[in-house]
């Protein structure tokens, strides 16, 4: 709006920006000093070949991408990714019908339940999860005593126990996008899908489901982008059987020290996290159409 | 229950010696009626129904009118059976339908804002309803097919609902209730949401609709003048009671509350004492002066009332006489045609006033005197306490 005003004006060669511009300075510098700043020096070290970085050159980039065990690593860590989301949906769908159906107090009770976990430190909420899945937990301790299964289950340090622990940590992100998209779905609709027949089955898939997409869609950005990143729930939970890419930057950079190859892995981290994120965010677009 | 069904018995019956012209006595209906018996509901201590009680005829129209909070929009809820009531009955075409979910009582609801579904398309929208009974793909295309035919819908049947004017929006959610052929219609403030000029053809259209297809229709409005002119009957509601229920004219000339009086266009309330009963009806000494003679009973000599006369009732004479008492011009407003007199009597009440402006000569300030026109009809209330 200045623009057409000061040449309008005819005076100033130069558009005077509008007068809140200085506020947005200290961000300014902040993100460009910690983050645009080290995401180039990240770059930069990626491209040396050896690990006192004196020789530049793509050769840590031509290990990771000619190694099938580095690619398998990729597909793991994406792949909980998408199980995580596909848990939470179904978890955070389910919740947000039962919270739709509710009156405003046991609403906010509800509200409160799902952000209580987020006051907890990530690591007390993952030692939990070992606490219930262990070989002597509390799921193991119901399953042999109802003598379902004489020896006990194998959850820590599978796959399947970490989607598990993985998607009661992530779920908060899942639900507040989720249900504050659902809660501005006009009653009156799911009046209306009653008052013409529909079960609520009908309503449940025919109605909500699709107006409920945006906020699925928020919701699992922020929950493949957090679980693929979970370096604490994948290693404690994981027990270092199970390798994803948090775990082999943390073993490049600290343990071997070689930093240009952990800088390889973290770009293709954040590529491919970028990528899974692009296409969900498409697939909303699509559904909306 | 198709609409033609009626029809297609009729004339399709054995052939007969005589060629008999095939006129239907009646035109086919379909509407259902309604009984709501003694229905009462509280919300926590609320009562926003109190014992009401109503008998809606086939292809009847019948408005609920009432400001907000009066109770129009629960009993249409109890009516659609989205509320379960705490007392009484509610009878579709005889049969209780208390426990009957709300998508099995034969009932079509038009929304207020009209809750299209966003998603969908304007056919899919139409045909929800129908998908939702399991009937086949092609019943449903045919039916949708008609009823966007029925309410000139049909070149917007790929459209999404926001790509839909109110009016247009409107015609769908029309369809989408007709399309699920209701023998009962309830409409929820249907208009309110329209322009004026627009809400008048869709308000002619509406009647069209539900006359041709016989349909009886429960209208809920805040709006007199949408009562009046699209509904049969109009229920006037106030405080979760029905205060009156008759006709139009019924309850426009003869209001049997002060609430209804008060209601319904606007009328002037004259305080005054009650001077004597007789056959012909109660005689008021007015506070503002002169002793009108008014149909209807106030209560015994000397009890204080409230005689309403509507401002069309009420001329101006220059000279004192019988039955008038004096005013003051305060202000006279050109509206239309007509002229409103803003008057002031002796005692300091607001009377206004309406007449042809043709002919009469502005009103100047010094005193006059109003009276009552020979065809008035005044209603007469016991005063309210305090």
């Amino acid at each position: 709006m200045s623009l057409t005003a000061t040449q309008g004006e005819g005076a100033r060669r130069l558009p005077r920006l509008s007068g809140d511009w200085p506020l947005i300075v200290p961000m300014g510098l902040l993100f460009i000093g910690f983050f645009c700043g080290p995401l180039v020096l990240l770059l930069w070290v990626s491209f040396h070949n050896d690990q006192n970085m004196e020789v530049t050159g793509v050769a840590m980039w031509a290990r990771f991408l000619g190694d099938p065990f580095y690619w398998n690593v990729v597909l793991d860590t994406v792949m909980l990714g998408v199980k995580t989301v596909a848990l939470t949906v179904v978890l955070g769908f389910c919740t947000g019908v039962i919270y739709l159906s509710c009156g405003p107090r046991v609403r906010s009770l509800m509200l409160f339940a799902i952000v209580l976990p987020l006051l907890l430190s990530v690591v007390v909420r993952t030692f939990a999860w070992i606490v219930i899945l262990g070989n002597e937990g509390l799921v193991n301790w119901a399953v042999m005593s109802l003598g379902l299964s004489a020896a006990p289950l194998r959850l820590l340090q599978t796959e399947l126990g970490l989607v598990i622990s993985l998607a009661q940590i992530e779920l908060p992100l899942m639900l507040l996008p989720l249900l504050s998209v659902m809660a501005r779905i006009d009653p009156n609709i799911l009046d209306a899908s009653h008052a013409l027949g529909a079960s609520r089955w009908r309503t449940m898939f025919r109605v909500i489901l699709p107006l409920s997409v945006p906020g699925l869609i928020a919701g699992s950005l922020l929950v493949f982008a957090s679980s693929t990143a979970a370096f604490i729930s994948q290693s404690v939970i994981g027990g270092g059987r199970l390798i994803y890419m948090p775990l082999v930057i943390w073993q490049q950079a600290l343990v071997v020290y070689d930093w240009p190859f952990a800088a390889v892995v973290s770009i293709a981290l954040l590529v491919t996290v970028l990528g899974i994120l692009t296409l969900i965010s498409a697939l909303g677009r699509l559904a909306r159409t | 229950m198709n609409a033609h069904s009626g029809l297609a018995a009729q004339t399709s019956g054995p052939p007969d010696a005589r060629p008999t012209p095939a006129v239907p006595t009646e035109p086919a209906r379909r509407g259902a009626t309604l009984d709501v018996e003694r229905v009462s509901h509280s919300y926590g201590g609320f009562r926003a129904l109190d014992d009401v009680s109503l008998s809606v005829k086939a292809g009847e129209v019948v408005a609920l009118l009432g400001p907000s909070g009066c109770g129009k929009t629960t009993l249409l809820r109890v009516i659609a059976g989205f509320l379960n009531h705490t007392e009484g009955n509610v009878r579709v075409d005889g049969a209780p339908v208390d426990r009957v979910p709300a998508g099995r009582r034969g009932i079509g609801i038009v929304f207020q804002n009209y809750a299209l579904f966003p998603h969908m398309s304007v056919s899919q929208n139409v045909g929800y309803g129908l998908a939702a009974r399991g009937r086949s793909r092609r019943q449903i295309k045919d039916s949708v097919a008609r009823f966007l035919e029925v309410v000139q819908m049909s070149a917007f049947a790929r459209r999404r609902p926001r790509e839909l004017s109110g009016g247009q929006q409107q015609r769908v959610a029309l369809a989408r209730a007709l399309a699920i052929e209701p023998g009962i219609l309830l409409l929820d403030e249907p208009f309110a949401a329209l322009d004026k000029n627009l809400r008048l053809d869709m308000q002619i259209e509406l009647k069209r609709l539900q006359r041709d297809l016989g349909l009886t229709a429960i209208l809920v409005t805040h709006d007199q003048e949408e009562a009046m002119s699209v509904a049969d009957r109009v229920a006037v509601m106030n405080k979760g009671r029905i205060e009156q229920l008759g006709t139009p004219v019924e309850v426009y000339d003869r209001p049997e509350t002060l609430f209804v009086n008060s209601f319904i266009g606007s009328s002037n309330l004259l305080a005054g004492t009650v001077a004597a009963t007789g056959p012909t009806g109660t005689t008021v000494d007015l506070d503002a002066g002169g002793r009108l003679t008014v149909a209807g009973a106030g209560g015994p000599a000397g009890s204080r009332v409230l005689v309403s006369v509507r401002p069309e009732q009420l001329h101006i004479a220059h000279a004192p006489g019988e039955g008038l008492f004096p005013v003051t011009c305060r202000l006279e407003l050109p509206v239309g045609g007509n002229s409103v007199l803003d008057l002031q009597t002796r005692d300091g009440a607001d009377v206004k006033l309406v007449r042809l402006r043709a002919g009469a000569p502005p009103l100047g300030n010094g005193q006059h005197y109003c009276g009552l026109t020979p065809d008035a009809r005044p209603a007469i209330f016991p005063a309210p306490a305090g």
